[in-house]
């Protein structure tokens, strides 16, 4: 659930979700769940133009399974506290085990 | 603009951002000593596929499936898979600069299938990109299958090349689109 609580610190804040399909997404991160699937309001698409059937979409709904890349703005991103998480996490794991 | 620790905090306090169709008893209000705990965090109900779905419920929206398929109608029903049903459905074909509409009717469609559901801005609905032509399904069609035999042509040849480097194909060689 770690990465689901960390999406969420990103909520309101633009990223840039990259598809399998190659498609770029740009907009600002509104929702996400437990599948980290992902809500993008006032989206903007890299290429638009290779992809005509998005150009009079504004906010989207994308399923978790189908992205390859978030990319995140680094101002937001604290690395170190992130890493903390990810051993108090692999702690509490060890300790269910 | 708010900011929200990764650690999350139980209570779940109420922000200003909080879904109103929330009922005031899912909602753990802020309570006294827990709020210098942190800053404010939407509670856990904003965070499920469901909440994402119901406000695109009842919406005209364009379906885009793993196979490459456009589907464009009302979304009348869902679940936590994103299993979708979708009314009055029309797919659109897209080939060059040609595109096709088709009636198709009622849609269920499986989660496993769905790239992405965009809202239509009916603002914007009509303004369809100047380079696009309306063209006849047939010719649409046609068109349409030269370019994904080429498709499907060009990513063989490039897999062939690639395997002997060691590289597997993307999405276990399942075109997505």
């Amino acid at each position: 659930m770690l990465f689901f609580s960390f999406f969420k610190t990103l909520i309101n804040h633009t990223v840039t979700v990259e598809l399998k399909n190659d498609i770029r997404i740009y907009g600002t991160l509104r929702s996400v769940d437990q599948y980290l699937n992902i809500k993008l309001d006032n989206i903007d698409i890299v290429n638009l133009d290779q992809y005509p059937h998005l150009s009079s979409v504004k906010n989207m709904f994308i399923r978790g399974s189908v992205v390859r890349y978030v990319v995140l703005p680094q101002a937001e991103v604290d690395t170190t506290l992130l890493e903390d998480a990810t051993r108090r996490e692999a702690a509490n794991q060890a300790n269910k085990a | 603009m708010e900011r929200h620790s990764v650690h999350e905090n139980p209570t779940g306090g109420q922000s200003a951002n909080a879904h109103q169709s929330l009922t005031p008893q899912n909602v753990v209000a802020p309570q006294g000593p827990l709020i210098t705990q942190g800053p404010p965090q939407l509670p856990p109900q904003m965070f499920t596929t469901a909440a994402q779905l119901l406000d695109l419920t009842d919406k005209k929206l364009v379906l885009v499936l793993r196979d490459g398929r456009k589907l464009i109608g009302v979304l009348r029903s869902w679940d936590q898979f994103a299993n979708l049903v979708l009314q009055d459905t029309i797919e659109r074909l897209y080939a060059g600069n040609l595109y096709a509409d088709i009636l198709r009717g009622l849609f269920i469609v499986r989660g496993e299938n769905v790239l992405l559901l965009g809202e239509i801005d009916l603002d914007k609905e009509d303004e369809i990109p100047s380079t696009l032509k309306k063209a006849p399904f047939e010719e649409v069609f046609e068109l349409k299958k030269k370019e994904d035999n080429e498709r499907k042509l060009s990513d063989k040849t490039r897999h062939n090349k690639l395997q002997p480097h060691g590289f597997e194909p993307e999405h276990s060689g399942e075109v997505l689109f």
